[in-house]
């Protein structure tokens, strides 16, 4: 197989890859030029719908199908909103995308306003993410200077507004509905759906959320066609009915304990393994891998036996994880103890839950403090129990929650209790080392 | 017309627009819930309703959802298909219950809300006997002064938001987490406590009897908590025709002057030679005495003044009772209290008005429309009684004050003034005053907790009062007096009274038979 070129990430290494002469000499926003001369809104939905582009975000909803869901012949204005909140832990794709090429996602953004039918757009950065922000807004600023931006662009009558928006620092604003709480100024509680943000959404009016890797693929589809984007990654599998198939370049983001952690752009449906070995220098010290986090947190854990588990939306799911997430694989190593793993991914939860539902609010903090509680040796076997049955009840899935942030805290605890059992149990039972310095340190105070 | 299946029992909602809450109380199942409060907007946070829902197909077919549904959030359509005590409801409303009380103090014995309780209710009835949790739980602060009449037990808050949406949505004043606007009854658990009732008593020993605020216009229902005698608290009862669901601070906590000491606890006449007379024995035949001589003498000579806070039954029968001892005995309006302007709610700062929800009216008696009636069909027109005073002196006037507070006197200088010019003054009031020190008859009052009968608010709703504790020894409820001053027979019944109105009085017709709907009868026809 021939070496995939990255499409996605072909300008980051490049001098000056933000500013938007370099861009322009590079072919940039000629795609746009060309949208607003020839194609109507809706053949940009129908090309998009034909690429099989799937949202980037984490659930990997059709794109073009999204879109469609906005009334029809509605008056406006239609809002569009683009999540930058990327806070799902080891994920960076969007960063770097944001602050070494921000004018190819600019230019996704307004080929989706365009699609979409927005009159202004809402770019939600994360907070921590400073450089991304000010990237984005010296894009925004040049593309005004330059006629990209603002009322009737390059002359055709749409017209686009951007507005830079800095995030409110809580993992509950990526959810597209607690984004826009915050971004009316409120308290980022997730609505209650129905009604969808598409029919209801920002400032009471329909609204289109996508993710920034999501407008940046939209970009390279309008510029290398919907053909191209359907002949990288896998088609559907035909044993499940649901998956949409899995198109076009991904961006993986490999952390933990490898050799040469980063962001590499693949076609979609890599194997976990591969993506370790081949991309991210293998495994540390040597040593092997105890398990994988394959896409951020919330989607659990696949063991070193199932590491050939390809990456595509239908993959992860087979090996019992919640789904491919952000693409973002975390490796830990043999060495490392699950009941550490599991005891950091509980304390995030318990931190991030919003506290709006009951089951979410009071599960997340009650796993953390069982968790905690082992770790520190007092643990007892039907701990276990207690574990898998909170993380099973909280979510969307059992219905007992508001937004899937509690199904993304539930399922790394029942993952963790059900590949690696014996190691909890091994480590109630007697206990490591670390327990007992632990308590040696506590006994001191 | 839409039918809605609940746990296999079909009921018809009509056309209303209800969601499964309401839907399934109407089949008198109930759905457990703690943020759903119909008068504020929808959160369905708490997870507490949470049922298995599903749909009627036309052939017969029920496709249940896979996932529990909360029922506060789902509109119910035609052939929607509710369990409710199914495994799976069960379990889902077990789980929520574990959640909540996870951190949950448990410390009943010395919480107010124990015996009116969801969280003591929905335990018994839905939740498990114990916690699983082992781990220390979370003991956030208390703020014991979150307002001047609200304690804030955090510990105990479940996190149900009604009391933020309530300053949000209702009031307007949208204080962030914080609630010093009365909403305690909101409050599904002891979290919110009244800083008034607040270790008073255990709820379980309070007696409940329906009633209504005396201390606006608006009437609001109420209930009204007693034990012993003694009004412990004021609680909002629900009626969409009067306020809605909620009342105000100053209704809520502006009943202490019902268990005053000070109050007049027994009737009293001053005899020129200083024998004085104290008992009704012996008034009530002297002072009926005494105002026949004055009509004998000068048939127009008889005044009478009806106070706002009378009920309809009172004014009725002291009009009666007057015109008896002449027909040319003048009938006319006390004061009005009226403290600045009607207060709206909720607030805003936008300049578009938004939709009323509750007002605390500036006229601050309730009862102002029925004795004008009254007034209106012996006398034509009503004359206030400062505006008759300045123009006639009397020679007897009856003032039928019975003011509800104790701390601001009803009347100014001026007026005392005008009454001093009167040779004969009895007055039935409350507290004494100087107008009672200078009355040669003087008449307790009953509290409006003491007595029953009819209000008519602002806009022509006539509720019904019920009494709730009995008099002092001493004291008799004002239709008692004017009953007995009528030589009629037996104890005051304000149905009976109250047809009796209907009949002779036509603004009063719907209230004929005497009964009166708990939520009470609009006289006027609204538009």
């Amino acid at each position: 197989m021939a070496k995939f070129e990255p499409v996605l990430l072909k300008r980051i290494a490049k001098d000056n890859s933000d500013h938007i002469d370099s861009y322009i000499a590079d072919g940039g926003y000629l795609g746009l030029k060309k949208v607003l001369k020839d194609m109507a809104p809706a053949q940009v939905i129908d090309l998009v719908k034909a690429s099989g582009l799937r949202g980037r975000g984490g659930a990997g909803f059709p794109t073009g199908l999204k879109w469609t869901f906005l009334p029809k012949d509605h008056p406006g204005p239609i809002y569009l909103c683009i999540n930058a909140d990327e806070s799902e832990p080891c994920t960076f794709n969007n960063r770097v995308l944001m602050e070494k090429d921000p004018h190819q996602v600019l230019e996704g953004i307004i080929l989706t306003s365009y699609a979409v039918g927005a009159s202004k757009t809402f770019i939600y950065v994360r907070y921590e993410y400073g450089d991304a922000y000010r990237s984005m807004e010296r894009a925004v600023q040049q593309a005004y200077d330059k006629g990209l931006l603002g009322k009737n662009i390059q002359g055709s009558s749409f017209s686009l507004e951007a507005v830079m928006h800095k995030g409110a620092a809580a993992y509950i604003c990526g959810e597209e509905t607690g984004l826009i709480e915050s971004l009316e100024g409120k308290r980022a509680w997730p609505r209650i759906k129905p009604p969808f943000p598409a029919i209801e959404g920002a400032f009471r009016k329909p609204t289109i959320v996508n993710n920034i890797e999501t407008v940046s693929c939209v970009k390279n589809i309008i510029d290398l066609g919907a053909d191209w984007f359907k002949s990288i990654g896998i088609p559907p599998d035909p044993t499940n009915p649901r998956d949409a198939g899995s198109y076009g370049p991904k961006l993986y983001c490999v952390s933990g304990h490898v050799n040469r952690p980063g962001l590499v752009e693949l076609p979609m449906g890599i194997s976990v393994r591969e993506l370790i070995t081949e991309h991210g220098g293998g495994v540390w010290k040597n040593r092997k891998a105890k398990g994988v986090i394959p896409g951020g947190n919330s989607m659990g854990f696949m063991t070193e036996a199932e590491l050939d588990t390809k990456l595509d939306f239908n993959g992860p799911g087979k090996v019992g994880c919640l789904g491919l997430g952000t693409g973002a694989v975390t490796v830990f190593d043999d060495q490392t103890s699950i009941v550490d793993v599991l005891y950091n991914i509980c304390r995030f939860f318990a931190h991030e839950s919003c506290g709006q539902c009951t089951p979410c609010r009071e599960g997340t903090a009650w796993m953390f403090k069982i968790i905690d509680r082992i770790r520190k040796g007092h643990g007892r076997i039907e701990d276990l129990n207690i574990l898998e049955e909170v993380g099973n009840q909280i979510g969307t899935m059992p219905g007992t929650t508001i937004c899937g942030l509690a199904d993304g805290a539930g399922w790394p605890v029942k993952n963790a209790i059900r590949k690696y059992r014996n190691e909890f149990e091994s480590y109630i039972k007697n206990g490591d080392k670390k327990v007992r310095t632990l308590n040696l340190q506590m006994s001191h105070h | 017309m839409a039918t809605v299946y609940i746990n296999d029992k079909a009921v018809d909602i009509g056309d209303k627009k209800l969601n499964l809450v309401q839907a399934a109380e109407l089949a008198g199942v109930t759905i457990p819930h703690y943020c759903y409060h119909p008068a504020l907007s929808v959160v369905a946070s708490c997870r507490m309703c949470l049922v298995e829902v599903g749909e009627k197909k036309p052939d017969g077919t029920v496709v249940m959802q896979p996932r529990v549904i909360p029922a506060c959030q789902t509109p119910a359509k035609d052939n929607t298909v509710i369990q409710t005590a199914t495994a799976k409801s069960k379990s889902a409303q077990a789980q929520t219950l574990e959640s909540i009380l996870l951190n949950h103090p448990l410390d009943c014995p010395v919480c107010d809300k124990a015996g009116e309780c969801k969280l003591q209710d929905y335990s018994y009835n839905y939740g498990n006997s114990e916690s699983r949790m082992v781990d220390e739980k979370n003991t956030p602060p208390n703020k014991p002064d979150l307002g001047n009449n609200i304690s804030l037990f955090t510990d105990r808050c479940i996190m149900c938001s009604r009391c933020v949406r309530f300053t949000r949505e209702i009031s307007g004043t949208a204080e962030l987490h914080v609630v010093n606007r009365g909403v305690v009854d909101l409050c599904p658990v002891g979290a919110l406590a009244s800083k008034d009732f607040l270790y008073t008593h255990r709820v379980w020993n309070l007696k409940t009897q329906d009633s209504v605020c005396a201390g606006c216009s608006t009437g609001c229902s109420i209930h009204l908590d007693t034990n012993k005698n003694v009004v412990y608290r004021l609680r909002p009862r629900e009626n969409p025709n009067a306020q809605g669901y909620f009342m105000c601070d100053d209704g809520r906590l502006g009943y202490h002057y019902v268990n005053s000491s000070n109050r007049i606890s027994k009737p009293h006449m001053k005899s020129e030679s200083g024998a004085d007379l104290s008992s009704w024995k012996d008034i009530l035949p002297t002072l009926r005495a005494e105002l026949n001589a004055v009509a004998l003498k000068n048939p127009a000579g008889i005044a009478v003044m009806l106070s706002p806070f009378l009920t309809v039954e009172e004014g009725f029968l002291l009009a009666t009772f007057i015109k008896s001892i002449s027909h040319k005995s003048k009938l006319v309006l006390g004061p009005v209290p009226v403290i600045g302007e009607d207060d709206h709610y909720p607030k805003t700062r936008s300049s578009v008005a938004p939709q009323v929800k509750f007002t605390i009216r500036n006229e601050k008696c309730p009862n102002k429309k029925g004795i004008e009636q009254i007034i209106k069909h012996f006398e034509g027109d009503v004359i206030h009684v400062a505006d008759y005073l300045s123009k006639n002196t009397p020679e007897a006037l009856f003032i039928a004050a019975g003011y509800q507070g104790e701390e601001v006197s009803w009347f100014d200088n001026n007026l005392l003034e005008l009454f001093k010019k009167v040779k004969l003054l009895i007055t039935q009031d409350l507290f004494p005053s100087a107008l009672t020190d200078v009355s040669k008859y003087v008449i307790p009052s009953a509290a409006f907790s003491e007595k029953e009968g009819t209000f008519v608010n602002f806009a022509g709703l006539a509720q019904e009062l019920h009494w709730a504790c009995v008099p002092l020894k001493q004291v008799r409820t004002d239709g008692q007096v004017y009953l007995d001053l009528l030589e009629r027979k037996g104890l005051l019944q304000a149905a009976n009274i109250r047809d009796e109105i209907a009949k002779s009085i036509p603004y009063f017709s719907k209230l004929a038979g005497g009964k009166l709907e708990s939520n009470g009868v609009h006289l006027e026809n609204i538009s």
